[in-house]
């Protein structure tokens, strides 16, 4: 029986969190993460979980911890956000490459320069390239959802990767909405027990962990790295069925909303979807075939997939909610605009840098990009690539 | 069971030979002091920090440790392996596992005083039942010794070189064995390579079996950085007991004791002058800079005699 429950983000995560019931939970606060921690760690005082809870005095320092408890053969959480996740960057390779499936829940703030605490991607696709498998949430739902998800992802042992939950701080993290909770004992049976094959506390197997890996071996490492991250898209759609048996609730790669005969399409991460939603539903009305992809999975990127979803659409807009600064467009740009490009009827494409440090998206800035694209769709010229929207020249 | 030098020494080796260590380390030397003290019963995790012990014992697919062993970073050793040690508190409470794991973590004191410090500081303060020590060749002898915080005042580094107005590094070492004891742990000891390891071996006994955090500061000299030869290992350290550059004690639940006291204590030349670090401060011309090292020696050795309450004579 599903049980319905008005909660935050943050706190639907810590709930997912109590629910697995994780062995080690390490974290440091930042905000708008910090009441992730801020709920586990009542959950440890009122004995409702087995976690040892770790309070450590920085994000490296949490990071580092996570790498040796779950190399010791302990399931292991933590959160995060922004500079935070910053700190742990050179630990986010260390434990990828350890092939450590630690779980964070990441709830996505600018990057500081200037210091802002508001929602950005620049974070999260900074870490793009770690090793970590990404997966987004457009609401609470979905970051309860992809939360339970994760660990079976990234425990599988064709995978055993470390997974990175992501959403919208203060957007979804702090606003309250209505969300289907599984029971205690689902949540559990789902997830399972962390059982690796090597784990330090083993004593009929020591092992040692984190070599000096010399030019001989360094590159098979990265090669089996990289088979562990393709692989990784078998088991999260595996992930995604046994979830939906459960649930009803669908989850691929990615989300195509109205995306039958769409023309002009966005390709969006996180809670903009919601705002873009909005946004297709009106201009439906008006007869304009408008359509959307909501990414879920970054890391792996779904090459393949993307460029059958978008090949029949016209022209495309993706939308960064992050500067790469190449002068040249975002991050989620360059790859879906690369995975494009072997397309029979390649589409227009532009770039929207859109929502930095927290500015407001509303259903009509979506519609100006929409009205934009129907612009190049009827000039057949593209005009400027990569573009800002809402910002004051 | 009092001490007995051959019988430890006969002990199966828990970080074997055909590591890749230089002739002359004192690093794997108080590595292998440090693990005799585990009960041949127990399983240690170890873990360790970036520097020349991890990327010379550890180079795939080879290993020199016979217990399960850790190296994430530079900086988080102490972070790391109280990681390793909250797995097994709560695997341990699961029932998953029933054995006796010990953890130690190895860092120098690159990894110690200065990039680690941080990560060994809240390690300390949280509490964790491990133990950390630092092999102190004071320098980042890894990376081609360059000055660290523990280098002494007027040593030559990579970075801190003798020029023509410049005389090595311009600080004094910080005291890394006293901040560590501010953190109020219940086992804080300062040791090197001495005499038959006695001490070392007591030291990390208490270390690994008291309850709670342990840090253990051991002077381990490094034949490259220091310049002295190989064979004069522990020549050396027993040059810096014996002039209290480095002195034997320890702080039990905050009551501070020294272990050694030397009948006839050595002045400072004695233990800078076979070490081509300091061979510039013996010319002519030089002595002011000696005269203040030992200045500073007797200063801190006053300081420690009252702290451990042991009675002093100025400048003995």
């Amino acid at each position: 029986m599903a049980i319905r429950e008005s909660l935050s983000g943050n706190e639907a995560i810590a709930l997912a969190m109590k629910q697995i019931n994780p062995d080690v939970l390490p974290a440091f606060p930042i905000t708008p993460s910090t009441e992730i921690p801020q709920y586990f760690s009542q959950y440890v005082a009122d004995g409702l979980v087995d976690t040892e809870f770790v309070t450590v005095e920085s994000e490296h320092s949490a990071m580092s911890a996570c790498i040796g408890s779950q190399a010791a053969g302990a399931r292991t959480f933590t959160a995060t956000s922004s500079c935070g996740l910053a700190l742990m960057f050179e630990m986010l390779y260390v434990a990828a490459s350890s092939r450590l499936p630690i779980t964070i829940a990441c709830v996505n703030r600018a990057l500081t320069g200037p210091i802002n605490i508001n929602a950005d991607h620049s974070d999260t696709m900074g870490a793009r390239d770690s090793g970590w498998i990404q997966l987004y949430s457009e609401n609470n739902q979905e970051a309860y959802d992809n939360f339970i998800q994760a660990v079976r992802i990234g425990e599988h042992k064709d995978v055993m990767l470390p997974v990175m939950v992501c959403q919208d701080g203060f957007i979804t993290s702090h606003a309250v909405e209505n969300l289907e909770l599984l029971e205690d004992e689902v949540v559990k049976k789902f997830t399972g027990e962390y059982e690796p094959e090597d784990f330090l506390l083993n004593v009929q197997r020591p092992i040692a962990v984190g070599p000096y890996d010399t030019a001989n071996f360094y590159m098979e490492h990265k090669r089996q790295q990289a088979e562990a991250m393709s692989n990784a898209k078998k088991v999260i759609l595996e992930v995604a069925e046994a979830y939906k048996k459960l649930t009803g609730r669908n989850y691929g790669f990615f989300e195509e909303y109205r995306m039958e005969d769409a023309e002009a399409a966005l390709v969006i991460i996180n809670s903009t979807a919601g705002t873009a939603k909005e946004a297709i539903d009106k201009m439906r009305m008006e007869g304009k075939k408008v359509g959307l992809i909501k990414i879920r999975v970054f890391r792996p990127f779904p090459f393949d997939e993307i460029k059958s979803a978008l090949q029949n659409v016209t022209a495309i807009a993706v939308m960064d909610r992050c500067e790469g600064f190449s002068a040249a467009g975002g991050p989620l740009f360059v790859e879906v605009r690369s995975a494009m490009y072997d397309s029979l009827k390649r589409p227009s494409m532009v770039n929207y840098i859109y929502g930095l440090g927290g500015r407001d998206v509303r259903v009509e800035d979506i519609e100006t990009v929409y009205n934009d694209l129907f612009k190049i769709i009827e000039s057949e010229a593209v005009g400027q690539i990569y573009r800002y929207l809402s910002v004051r020249e | 069971m009092a001490y007995n030098f051959k019988s430890e020494m006969n002990k199966p080796e828990r970080l074997t030979g055909g590591h890749r260590m230089c002739a002359g380390c004192g690093a794997p030397v108080a590595v292998r002091g440090v693990l005799r003290a585990l009960k041949e019963e127990d399983h240690a995790v170890i873990g360790n920090a970036t520097g020349c012990l991890e990327v010379s014992t550890f180079m795939y697919p080879y290993t020199a440790w016979q217990d399960s062993f850790i190296h994430s970073a530079f900086e988080n050793a102490g972070a790391t392996i109280s990681g390793v040690e909250a797995a097994y508190n709560e695997m341990k409470r699961k029932g998953k596992i029933k054995d006796t794991h010990k953890f130690i973590a190895f860092g120098g004191d690159g990894g110690t005083y200065d990039i680690g410090f941080q990560s060994l500081s809240g390690a300390m303060e949280r509490g964790h039942d491990m133990v950390y020590v630092c092999y102190d060749n004071g320098a980042y002898m890894n990376t081609g010794i360059q000055r660290s915080s523990a280098t002494p005042k007027y040593a030559d580094t990579t970075t801190s070189p003798i020029g023509k107005e410049i005389n090595g590094k311009q600080q004094y070492n910080k005291d890394l064995t006293d901040i560590i004891a501010a953190h109020n742990i219940p086992y804080v000891a300062q040791t090197t390579l001495f005499k038959n390891f006695k001490d070392m071996h007591e030291k990390s006994k208490k270390a690994i079996y008291t309850e709670g955090p342990a840090f253990m500061n051991i002077l381990a000299p490094c034949p490259r950085g220091w310049r002295y030869p190989e064979s004069e290992l522990m020549e050396m350290c027993r040059l810096a007991v014996e002039t209290c550059f480095w002195p034997l004690f320890e702080v039990i639940n905050g009551e501070w004791k020294l272990n050694y006291r030397p009948q006839n204590k050595l002045p400072i030349e004695a233990f800078l002058k076979p070490q081509g670090r300091f061979k510039h401060l013996f010319k002519p011309g030089n002595e002011p800079m000696v005269e203040e090292i030992q200045k500073e020696v007797d200063r801190k050795w006053e300081k420690l005699l009252i702290k451990c309450g042991e009675p002093f004579e100025l400048g003995i």
